[in-house]
């Protein structure tokens, strides 16, 4: 009889801890559930190809109400893909830094301060933005204010530096050691060593790591929202005002009437969002474990 | 010249580039640092941490939204925490290498990539309509509790792993069921590591503004918030009013500059303790 | 290690006790209008002041943020800086919601250019055109050669609503304004932008000396082109319609107010909340229609 009991309860706490290992995968398949199921109601007034296309938004139009989140899209990719320019060449080289030139114990106290740029909030970065790099902006390029997509990649710039640091960082230090002293012995300068072997052995780590930088530049919210202008229009250039995915939800969430199809438009635009984060995450998953697999 | 001397001098600018690269990120880090310390320092008194805001919020403090994120974190906790540590038990110490587990840890790493407007848009869905919480410290707190998940079962995983599979395997040698082996040779040893990394996790939440916007965080209150379906005032949504929204903008820039240190302060601290006391279990395990 | 887990679970349910999951304080909800949000805090600071027991909680978003709140009955007063849209009024119906408007002050919508901007006055025609995005220069108001810069507000916003159908006739906006998050956003803008235009609250305008704030040109507005222009600080041109783009600014309720909040309503449109009113730089409801209006409202 005691055996009996305490294997109910052994069955009973495995299916707890498998419940709670479980949650995981339903949070995931809910959230993209309810995206789907509250977006597509917007579909029965709005065209696929109108709300994938038009570059122009206005659900509260006293003329036509238009869905077209192209403007959004291109907003999004510029100011990411500025992002990019500039996090990624600064975070491997920093990352190379960190694993080859800096002194051990240079590197057991900068590691831990790169962190604290990861750790600031989002909103304050955004803050820092209207009041700090806006201005200096404004001053170099000669624009009216700061508040453009120029101003938003250097913020998410610097918001994806801490992951790309880090990740390329690992990735660099677990280059077998074997690689390195071959090309030293072969009579090769560290500098050579690093840029001609362990860059290139360390290549997909470093390329996950831009891709889970590239990921979370995408889906920030605060920093664009306070600090990119706003403006509707499709961008033309970086020193436009322009408005994200994630702005352009954030803005009109508060007010939208509930279950109007300017608001099921916002969650298509939120599944939208999803759809991209997702495979960006996807794709950089699938190039670290193909790296991982090779280390083994 | 010779081929030593050109490698050598590459080599130098090289370094040197990279160095300047170094150089150039910790000087941004300073300069967010330096200036909000300074313009933030000078609005930070105990009237500032211990008071509400007065006429129309252009004096007075900001304790209502300190006490705000405080309660909304601890919800966070409440839900994140266990149930991140119960994932990573199943995951570390009963999954077996099955196509449900790599779901599994795909799900995890997913949902820490999903952006934080997201799951405000599902909070809305969830918590505030669908099981009717309203826009409440509750719904808040659970939507970012959602949110902190993916972190608190990696932390506590990474925890887990840490704990020698000598003790596992001393405690079955005995007789002992899994339960009983995790109980009293695995969790013991893990908890405080598990606790530790959740620390971070629970500092990215508090910092965290999306997800609240729409699920709770008020403008203006003018009591503190007494239950779980009370409104409540946030450092993060303060911060993001005082410099968006206000009506005397430049009037009140060092008030947004004191918020912006506070939140600081509490983030970056919560970090620093997690490091810290990870460092300090990490040598007494040694 | 056990020591750490007893005392921070200890701490935990300590922390937790001190929220009872009790039903939420009553509070009203005052929701909406960004134009609207700092007049009514500080009226719900100075009101809570002098009336114990009152609570007054005060939730910001644009108007349409409030409208929307009363539609779905999460909150009792609803801000707005233009009238509900007939679109609006009958969701409110469908939902069983009617709402009741009071003219709680009155604004003088301002369009404010930074204080670089050679120009004094325009027509409300023109800033029409500025604003659809007809005219993209300067040069062709009568300023200098400058290209425009526009400055406004999002779709949830009263002001935004008004402009829209007060002054660009019901088209839509050119597409390169920028949508700030506030009035206090675009004042900050114009002051760092020598192209820059904006609309603004009249209350908005104002340091916290009284003073127009440095940087900032208010601009005459006349109704014809060679008309007479009116500043919108101009109370009386504001009251007489001479200043083309006043506008009154609403508090809604769902039916007849309840006791509590009809008392808030009734001291805000009484002789110390329109004092308030005036003190914060917008306009008093007067004596004339608006005050008809809100008196049988009440009823």
């Amino acid at each position: 009889m005691k055996m009996k009991r305490r294997d109910l309860r052994e069955a009973a706490v495995r299916a707890f801890f498998f419940a709670c290992g479980v949650l995981a995968v339903l949070v995931l398949v809910g959230i993209f559930l309810t995206l789907v199921t509250t977006a597509v109601p917007a579909f029965r007034e709005i065209r696929l190809s109108e709300f994938l296309l038009s570059k122009a938004w206005d659900p509260t139009s006293p003329e036509k109400a238009e869905y077209g989140i192209l403007s959004m899209i291109v907003s999004t990719l510029m100011v990411t893909g500025g992002a990019m320019l500039l996090a990624v060449p600064i975070g491997i080289a920093v990352a190379a830094y960190l694993s080859d030139v800096a002194h051990w114990r240079v590197r057991e106290v900068l590691k831990p301060v790169v962190e604290i740029l990861a750790g600031i909030p989002s909103v304050v970065i955004g803050f820092l933005g209207i009041v700090l790099i806006g201005p200096v902006l404004a001053k170099i390029f000669h624009t009216g204010n700061g508040l453009n997509a120029l101003n938003g990649s250097v913020l998410l710039a610097i918001m994806a530096l801490p992951t790309i640091i880090s990740i390329s960082e690992d990735s660099l230090n677990t280059v077998p050691k074997a690689y390195n002293e071959a090309s030293l012995a072969l009579g090769a300068s560290r500098w050579q060593t690093l840029l001609r072997v362990k860059l290139p052995a360390g290549l997909s780590g470093i390329i996950a790591a831009t891709m889970l930088g590239m990921g979370r530049a995408i889906g920030e919210t605060m920093t664009v929202l306070m600090a990119t202008g706003n403006a509707r229009a499709f961008p033309h250039g970086f020193l436009d005002s322009v408005r994200t995915m994630t702005s352009g939800i954030a803005i009109e969430l508060g007010e939208v009437p509930y279950y109007t199809t300017h608001y099921y438009a916002l969650f298509a635009i939120g599944l939208v969002l999803f759809v991209i984060t997702f495979a960006v995450n996807l794709v950089a998953d699938i190039v670290l474990r193909k790296y991982q697999e090779r280390e083994q | 010249m010779k081929t030593s001397t050109k490698k050598g001098i590459v080599q130098a600018i090289g370094f040197f580039a990279l160095r300047a690269a170094m150089g150039l990120v910790l000087a941004v880090l300073l300069l967010f640092l330096y200036d909000i310390g300074k313009k933030g320092g000078g609005a930070i008194s105990w009237e500032f941490l211990s008071q509400a805001p007065r006429r129309g919020m252009t004096e007075g403090g900001i304790f209502p939204a300190i006490v705000g994120t405080f309660f909304v974190t601890l919800i966070t906790a409440i839900l994140a925490v266990p149930l991140g540590m119960g994932a990573a038990i199943y995951l570390h110490e009963y999954a077996k290498q099955s196509r449900l587990t790599r779901l599994i840890r795909l799900s995890i790493r997913n949902l820490s990539g999903v952006p934080s407007i997201v799951y405000g848009l599902f909070g809305v869905i969830l918590f505030v309509n669908a099981m009717r919480f309203g826009t409440s410290i509750l719904s808040a707190g659970l939507t970012l509790g959602l949110m902190t998940l993916p972190w608190t079962i990696t932390a506590s995983e990474e925890a887990l792993k840490t704990v020698p599979n000598s003790y596992r395997e001393g405690a079955m040698a005995l007789g002992a069921t899994k339960w009983q082996t995790i109980r009293t040779n695995v969790l013991p040893y893990a908890v405080s590591g598990m606790l530790t990394g959740t620390i971070l996790g629970l500092a990215r939440a508090a910092g965290e503004t999306a997800p609240i916007l729409f699920t709770g965080a008020a403008f203006y209150l003018p009591f503190l918030p007494k239950s779980l379906s009370d409104q409540f005032m946030a450092l993060p949504y303060h911060l993001y009013i005082m410099a968006t929204q206000h009506h005397a903008i430049q009037q009140v820039r060092p008030l947004a500059y004191g918020t912006a240190l506070v939140l600081i302060v509490l983030v970056l601290g919560m970090n620093m303790t997690a490091v810290v006391l990870r460092y300090r279990l990490r040598r007494k395990q040694r | 290690m056990k020591k750490i887990t007893i005392t921070t679970l200890a701490i935990l349910a300590l922390l937790a006790s001190i929220l009872p999951a009790a039903p939420a304080r009553k509070m009203i909800q005052v929701k909406g209008s960004d134009t609207m949000v700092n007049l009514v805090q500080i009226l719900a600071e100075e009101y809570m002041g002098k009336t114990p027991g009152a609570a007054i909680a005060v939730l910001g978003g644009g108007s349409g943020t409030g409208i929307t709140g009363l539609i779905n009955q999460t909150c009792d007063i609803a801000n707005s800086s233009r009238e509900w849209k007939p679109k609006e009024i009958d969701q409110a119906w469908e939902k069983g919601v009617s709402p009741r408007f009071f003219v709680v002050a009155v604004d003088g919508l301002s369009i404010v250019v930074n204080e670089k901007n050679p120009l004094e006055q325009l027509t409300i025609a023109q800033v029409g055109a500025l604003y659809r995005g007809d005219v993209k220069s300067w040069k062709a108001v009568g300023g200098s050669d400058k290209a425009v810069s526009l400055y406004g507000r999002q779709s949830n916003s009263g002001t935004y609503v008004f402009m829209q159908e007060f002054v660009l006739g019901n088209k839509n906006y050119s597409a390169d304004m920028k949508e700030m998050n506030g009035n206090a956003q675009i004042i900050e803008g114009i002051i760092q932008d020598e192209g820059a235009v904006g609309y603004v609250g009249v209350g908005y305008l104002y340091d916290q000396d009284g003073k127009i704030r440095k940087g900032l040109k208010v601009l005459k507005i006349s109704k014809e082109p060679n008309g007479t222009g009116f500043l919108p600080t101009d109370k009386a041109a504001v009251d007489s319609g001479a200043y083309p783009i006043s506008r009154p600014l609403y508090m809604a309720t769902n039916g007849k107010p309840k006791s509590d909040v009809a008392q808030f309503l009734a001291w805000i449109v009484g002789p110390e909340g329109q004092a308030i009113v005036e003190r914060e730089g917008f306009f008093t409801v007067g004596e004339g229609k608006y005050k008809a209006a809100n008196d049988k409202n009440f009823k």
